[in-house]
C-alpha cells in the first residue's frame, strides 16, 4: 500500500522487536510474580509470612500478568499463522498452563476471605502451582520451538499438528523448562529478598542463590547442547516485502545451526552473555547481601536469557520438524502491512501511557510489607 | 473431511467458557461504575457512609472481577487454540480489535485496580477517586473493543480476501471501528451490564433493609441503583431495537430466524408474540399482532421483510456464485500470474464463503452437485424454536426492568425506600433475571449467526482447529469442572461476605454503628485502625 510510509519489510522487523519486547516485559513483570507464587511454600511457612509475600505482590500481580495476554493479542494481531499454529499445536500444554493460571486470581482473592488454616492450605497451593506450572511450561514450549514442531501446512493454509503431548517432553525441552523456572524463581527471591525482612528474607536469599547457580549451569549446558544439536536454516532467498507464503521457501536441518546467527552478526553474543553474567552477578549480589543489585541482575538475566533465545531461532518463529518448509518466520507468518502499520501506532499511543502509569503505581505501592501494614488494609489478601 | 465431533465439541467449549466469562463482566461494568458514583459523592461531601458504601461494593466487585480475570485469559488464548483456521483467516483484522483491548482497557483496569483495593492509605482523596474511575473506564474500554471484534463477525465490513495469503486482509479500518453493528452492540450491552449491577445493589440493599441492617448505607446504595439502573434499562431497550434494526441490515435470516417467519409477508408484517415454530418450516399455533413485526424491524410501513423460504433461495444463488469464484482461486493459486482467474475472483470473491459451506459435504467444492448445493443453502438457517424463545424472554425483562426500575424510582423520589417489604423481597429473589436475559442475548447474537462464523465469510465448521475428539474432551471437562468448582465458592464468599455485612473485622472499631448514624470519623477515639480511616 503506497500510503503507508514505512516498508513491509521494516515494519516486520518492528513488529519482531515488539514481541520481544513484550515477551521480555512479561517474564521480568509477570516473573516476579510467578516466581513468588513458586518460591511461596518454601519462603513462607507461616500463615503471617503468606499473607506478606501475597501482599508484597498483591497490589501489582494484575497489571503484570497483562503483558502476558498483551502478548497473546499481539501475536493474533501482528502474526495470526503464528498464533494459530502454536496455540492449536501445543493445545494440551496450553491448557495446563491456562488451568494453572486460573488459579491465580481466583488464589489471591479467595484465599484470605475464610479464616481457616485448610481452606488457606487449599489455596496456597493453588498458588503454588499457578506460579510454579506456566514457568516450567513455558520454558518446554520455548525448547520444543527451537526442536521444531511436527506441523504441515496444506495449500489453503489449514493446519495439520501430528504430534502429542507427550512428545513434547523431549530432554532438551525440559532443560529449557528449567532454565525458565529456575530464572522466574530466582527472580521472585531476589524480589522477597529485597522486600522483606527477617527469616523469609533469608531463607529467599538461600533458596535465590542455589536456583540462580542453577540456572547459570543449566542456561551454559543449554548453550552447548544447542552447538551439537541441529537448527534450521533458510536456504532459499526470501524477499522480504512478499505477501506471506510459508511454504514458498526452502529449509535445511543443519548441525548446529541455531548458532550461524552468532557468526554473522557477532554483537548478538551480547544475549547469551547478559543472560550468563547477569545470573551470575544476582548469584553474587545475594551472597553479597547487596539486594537491590541482585534484584536488577535477575531482571537483566532474564532480558538475556529470552533474547537469546529470539536471537538464535532469528527469522524463525517457529520451525517445523516434519515439512521443513512449512516452519514459520517473519517473513512469512505476519498479517498485512496496513495491519502491522495501524497497530504500531496504537502501540506507540499506549505503551508509553502504560510505562508511565505503571511506573507510577509501582513508586506509591513501593516499600516493605508487614503484619501491621497488612492488618490495617481491610482489602489485604 | 472435517471432523463434525471436534467442531461440535470446540462450539461447546467456547459457548461454555464464553457464557461463564459473560457471567462476571456485567458485574464488572456496573458495578464499577456505580462506586465510581458512590466515591464521587464521598468526596464531594465528605460523608462517611458514601466511602463506607465504595468499600462494600468494592470487596463485592473484587470476588467477581477475580472470577472475570480467571475467565478471561482463556478466552484470549482459545481463538488460536481452537479456531486455528479462523485465526488465520481473519486474524488480519480481527486481532487488531483484540490487541488494543489490551494496550488500552486491561492495562489500564489492571494497573488500577490494584489501586484501587491497596491505595485507600497511600492516596489523596482525590487521587483515589480517580484511580477508581480509571478503573471502570478500563471496564468499559473493554467491552468496547471486544464488541468491535465481535460486531465484525456479525458485519464483516473494511475488509477483503487476498487469493495470494489464503486470507481476509484489511482494507479499511475505520469502517471496522465504526461499523454500525458495533456501535449498537456496544452501547446495548454495556447497558445491560450496568442494569445488571444496579440489580445486584438494589437486591442487596432489600436484604439489608428487610433485616433492618447497615440500613443508611442500603438507602442509599438503592437510590443510586433505582435511578442508574432506570436510565440502563432505557437505553438497554432502545438499543436492542437498534441491534434488532442493524441485523435487519446485515443478518436478515436471524431476525427472521428470531421472529420465527418462514414466509415473506407483505408489509407491514406482522408481529407474534407467541408462538410455536417446528422444525418443519411451519409456525404451529401462534398469536399475532398486525403490523407491529414491520414496523419493528424495517422501521417503515412498506418494507417487506424476506421469510426464512426466500432467504434459502437467495443463498442458493450465492454458492453457485462462490463455486466460480472457488474455481477461480484454485486457479490462482496453481498459477499466481493468471490474470484472467485473478478478474473472476473479483468479481465473486464477496461470495466465496458461500462456497465454504460445501466443504461439510465434499472437498472439491467446485464439482457439487445440485443436491449438495441444496444441503448447503438449508444448512443457513438455524435452529428456529429456541432463537424464537430467547428473543422473547430477553424482551420482556427488558420491559419488565423498566417498569421495575421506574417503580422504584418513583418510591425512592417519595423516599418511601424501605417501607414495602413484599417490593423488597421481590427485588431480591428476582436477582438472577438478568443474567438470564443477558445469555439469553448473547445466544441469541451467537447462535443466530450460524453457520457462520463470521456472517457470509466462513463457515463455523470450517474454522475449528484439527485436534483431536480427546483433546476437547480433557480441556472441556476440565474447564467446566474448575469453573463451576470456582463459581460455587465465589457465590458462597460473596454471599459470607453480604451477611457479614459493611464492616470487616479487620478494623479494629466498629465503624459501622458511627456512620449509620452519620457522625464524622474525629470522633472516634483515634486507634491505629480509625487514623488510618480519618486519613
Ligand atoms: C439485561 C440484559 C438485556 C436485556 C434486558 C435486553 N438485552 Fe438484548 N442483548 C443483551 C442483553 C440484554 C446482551 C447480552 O448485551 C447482547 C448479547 C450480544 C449483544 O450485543 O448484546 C444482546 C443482544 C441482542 C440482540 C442480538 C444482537 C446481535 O445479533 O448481534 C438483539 C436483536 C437484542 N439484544 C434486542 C433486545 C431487545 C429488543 C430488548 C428489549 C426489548 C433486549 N434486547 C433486552
Ligand atoms: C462474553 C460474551 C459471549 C457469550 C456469552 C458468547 C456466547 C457464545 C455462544 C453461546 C456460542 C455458541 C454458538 C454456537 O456454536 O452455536 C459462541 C460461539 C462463538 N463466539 Fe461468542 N459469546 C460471547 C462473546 C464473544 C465475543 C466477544 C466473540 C468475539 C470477539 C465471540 C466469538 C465467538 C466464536 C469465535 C464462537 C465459536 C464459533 C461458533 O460456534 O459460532 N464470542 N459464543
Ligand atoms: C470472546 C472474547 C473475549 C476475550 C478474548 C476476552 C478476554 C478477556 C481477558 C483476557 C480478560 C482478563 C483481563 C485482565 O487480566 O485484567 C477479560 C476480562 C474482562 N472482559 Fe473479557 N473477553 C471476551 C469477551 C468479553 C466481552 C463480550 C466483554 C464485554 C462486553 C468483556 C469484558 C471484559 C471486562 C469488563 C473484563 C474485566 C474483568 C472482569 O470481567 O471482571 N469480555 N476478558
Amino acid at each position: 500500500m503506497s500510503t503507508i510510509p514505512l516498508d513491509y519489510e521494516t515494519l516486520r522487523l518492528i513488529w519482531w522487536l515488539l514481541l520481544g519486547v513484550l515477551l521480555i516485559g512479561f517474564a521480568i513483570m509477570g516473573g516476579r510474580d510467578l516466581g513468588v507464587g513458586a518460591l511461596l511454600p518454601f519462603v513462607a511457612k507461616t500463615d503471617d509470612e503468606r499473607r506478606i509475600l501475597l501482599n508484597l505482590i498483591g497490589p501489582t500481580w494484575e497489571g503484570n500478568q497483562v503483558w502476558l495476554i498483551l502478548g497473546g493479542g499481539a501475536i493474533f494481531a501482528a502474526f495470526p499463522p503464528l498464533y494459530a499454529v502454536s496455540f492449536s499445536g501445543f493445545y494440551l500444554a496450553m491448557i495446563v498452563i491456562l488451568l494453572a493460571l486460573i488459579l491465580r486470581p481466583v488464589g489471591f482473592k479467595f484465599r484470605g476471605k475464610v479464616d481457616d488454616p485448610r481452606w488457606r492450605a487449599v489455596w496456597d497451593w493453588g498458588l503454588f502451582i499457578g506460579g510454579f506450572v506456566p514457568s516450567l511450561i513455558m520454558g518446554v514450549a520455548v525448547g520444543n520451538v527451537l526442536l521444531g514442531a511436527p506441523f504441515h501446512f496444506d495449500d489453503t493454509m489449514r493446519i495439520f499438528y501430528t504430534g502429542n503431548f507427550f512428545q513434547l517432553l523431549m530432554p532438551f525441552a525440559l532443560l529449557a523448562g528449567l532454565v525458565s523456572l529456575g530464572m522466574i524463581a530466582t527472580h521472585g527471591a531476589t524480589l522477597i529478598v529485597g522486600r522483606t525482612e527477617g527469616v523469609m528474607a533469608e531463607r529467599a536469599r538461600t533458596i535465590g542463590m542455589w536456583t540462580g547457580a542453577a540456572t547459570l549451569i543449566l542456561f551454559a549446558l543449554g548453550g552447548v547442547w544447542v552447538s551439537f544439536m541441529n537448527g534450521y536454516v533458510v536456504t532459499s532467498t526470501i524477499d522480504p516485502n512478499a505477501p506471506i507464503n510459508p511454504l514458498g521457501k526452502t529449509v535445511e536441518l543443519v548441525a548446529g545451526g541455531w548458532l550461524s546467527n552468532y557468526r554473522t552478526y557477532p554483537w548478538m553474543i551480547a544475549a547469551p552473555v547478559l543472560g550468563l553474567g547477569g545470573m551470575a552477578i544476582a548469584v553474587c549480589g545475594l551472597l553479597l547481601r547487596r539486594k537491590w543489585l541482585a534484584y536488577l541482575a535477575t531482571g537483566a538475566a532474564i532480558f538475556g536469557i529470552v533474547s537469546t533465545a529470539g536471537l538464535s531461532i532469528f527469522p524463525f518463529f517457529l520451525p517445523s520438524s516434519t515439512d521443513l518448509a512449512s516452519g514459520l518466520t517473519l517473513w512469512d507468518a505476519s498479517s498485512s502491512h496496513m495491519t502491522l502499520f495501524i497497530m504500531l501506532l496504537a502501540t506507540l499511543v499506549f505503551l508509553p501511557i502504560i510505562v508511565l502509569y505503571t511506573a507510577w503505581v509501582f513508586r506509591v505501592m513501593r516499600g516493605t510489607v508487614s503484619t501491621e501494614s497488612l492488618n490495617k488494609n481491610p482489602n489485604a489478601y | 473431511m472435517i471432523d463434525m465431533l471436534v467442531v461440535d465439541l470446540s462450539r461447546w467449549q467456547f459457548a461454555a467458557t464464553a457464557m461463564y466469562h459473560f457471567i462476571f463482566v456485567p458485574l464488572t461494568l456496573g458495578l464499577s461504575f456505580m462506586m465510581a458514583i458512590m466515591e464521587s459523592v464521598y468526596v464531594m461531601t465528605g460523608r462517611q457512609v458514601w466511602r463506607k458504601a465504595t468499600l462494600f461494593w468494592g470487596t463485592l466487585f473484587g470476588i467477581n472481577f477475580a472470577m472475570g480475570v480467571a475467565t478471561g485469559i482463556v478466552m484470549e488464548f482459545q481463538f488460536g487454540m481452537n479456531w486455528s483456521y479462523y485465526s488465520h483467516y481473519v486474524g488480519d483484522i480481527f486481532g487488531a480489535p483484540l490487541a488494543i483491548e489490551g494496550l488500552m482497557a486491561f492495562f489500564l483496569e489492571a494497573t488500577f485496580i490494584g489501586m484501587f483495593f491497596f491505595g485507600w492509605d497511600r492516596l489523596s482523596k482525590v487521587g483515589h477517586l480517580v484511580v477508581t474511575w480509571l478503573t471502570a473506564l478500563g471496564a468499559n474500554f473493554s467491552a468496547l473493543w471486544i464488541l468491535v471484534a465481535n460486531g465484525w463477525m456479525q458485519n464483516p465490513v473494511g475488509a477483503k480476501f487476498n487469493p495470494d495469503t489464503m486470507r481476509m486482509e484489511i482494507t479499511d479500518f475505520m469502517a471496522v471501528i465504526f461499523n454500525p453493528v458495533a456501535q449498537a452492540k456496544f452501547v446495548h450491552t454495556v447497558s445491560a451490564g450496568y442494569l445488571s449491577g444496579a440489580v445486584f445493589i438494589l437486591a442487596i440493599s432489600s436484604f439489608f433493609l428487610i433485616k433492618g441492617k447497615h440500613v443508611e448505607l442500603a438507602k442509599r446504595s438503592a437510590v443510586v441503583a433505582a435511578s442508574f439502573g432506570l436510565a440502563s434499562a432505557l437505553s438497554v431497550v432502545v438499543l436492542g431495537d437498534e441491534s434488532g434494526y442493524v441485523a435487519t441490515e446485515h443478518q436478515i435470516m436471524k431476525i427472521a430466524a428470531l421472529e420465527a417467519m418462514y414466509e415473506t409477508e407483505p408489509a407491514p408484517a406482522p408481529w407474534t408474540l407467541i408462538g410455536f415454530p417446528g422444525e418443519d418450516g411451519q409456525l404451529g399455533f401462534h398469536i399475532s399482532i398486525p403490523w407491529v413485526g414491520g414496523l419493528i424491524t424495517t422501521r417503515s410501513f412498506t418494507e417487506e421483510l424476506p421469510g426464512i423460504n426466500e432467504l434459502v433461495e437467495r443463498a442458493e444463488v450465492r454458492i453457485r456464485d462462490g463455486m466460480i469464484a472457488y474455481t477461480a482461486l484454485e486457479q490462482i493459486r496453481a498459477d499466481g500470474t493468471n490474470q484472467q482467474a485473478r478478474a473472476v475472483f473479483d468479481e465473486h470473491w464477496a461470495d466465496l464463503g458461500y462456497a465454504l459451506l460445501l466443504k461439510k459435504y465434499r472437498v472439491d467444492v467446485e464439482n457439487a452437485t445440485d443436491e449438495e448445493i441444496a444441503l448447503a443453502a438449508a444448512d443457513t438457517v438455524p435452529s428456529v424454536w429456541p432463537l424464537f424463545w430467547t428473543f422473547r424472554i430477553m424482551m420482556g425483562l427488558g420491559f419488565f426492568y423498566i417498569a421495575f426500575f421506574a417503580l422504584w424510582f418513583y418510591r425512592a423520589s417519595r423516599g418511601w425506600i424501605d417501607t414495602n417489604k413484599p417490593l423488597l423481597w421481590f427485588s431480591l429473589i428476582t436477582l438472577p433475571l438478568p443474567w438470564v436475559a443477558i445469555e439469553s442475548g448473547w445466544f441469541i447474537a451467537e447462535f443466530g449467526r450460524q453457520p457462520w462464523v463470521v456472517e457470509g465469510v466462513l463457515p463455523t465448521f470450517y474454522a475449528a482447529s484439527g485436534l483431536s475428539a480427546m483433546d476437547l474432551i480433557i480441556s472441556l471437562t476440565f474447564f467446566v469442572l474448575l469453573y463451576s468448582v470456582l463459581l460455587v465458592i465465589m457465590i458462597i464468599l460473596m454471599v459470607k461476605v453480604i451477611k457479614a455485612g459493611p464492616k470487616d473485622k479487620l478494623f479494629e472499631t466498629d465503624v459501622d454503628k458511627v456512620d449509620d448514624e452519620d457522625f464524622v470519623i474525629a470522633a472516634l477515639p483515634a486507634t491505629p485502625a480509625t487514623k488510618e480511616l480519618g486519613a
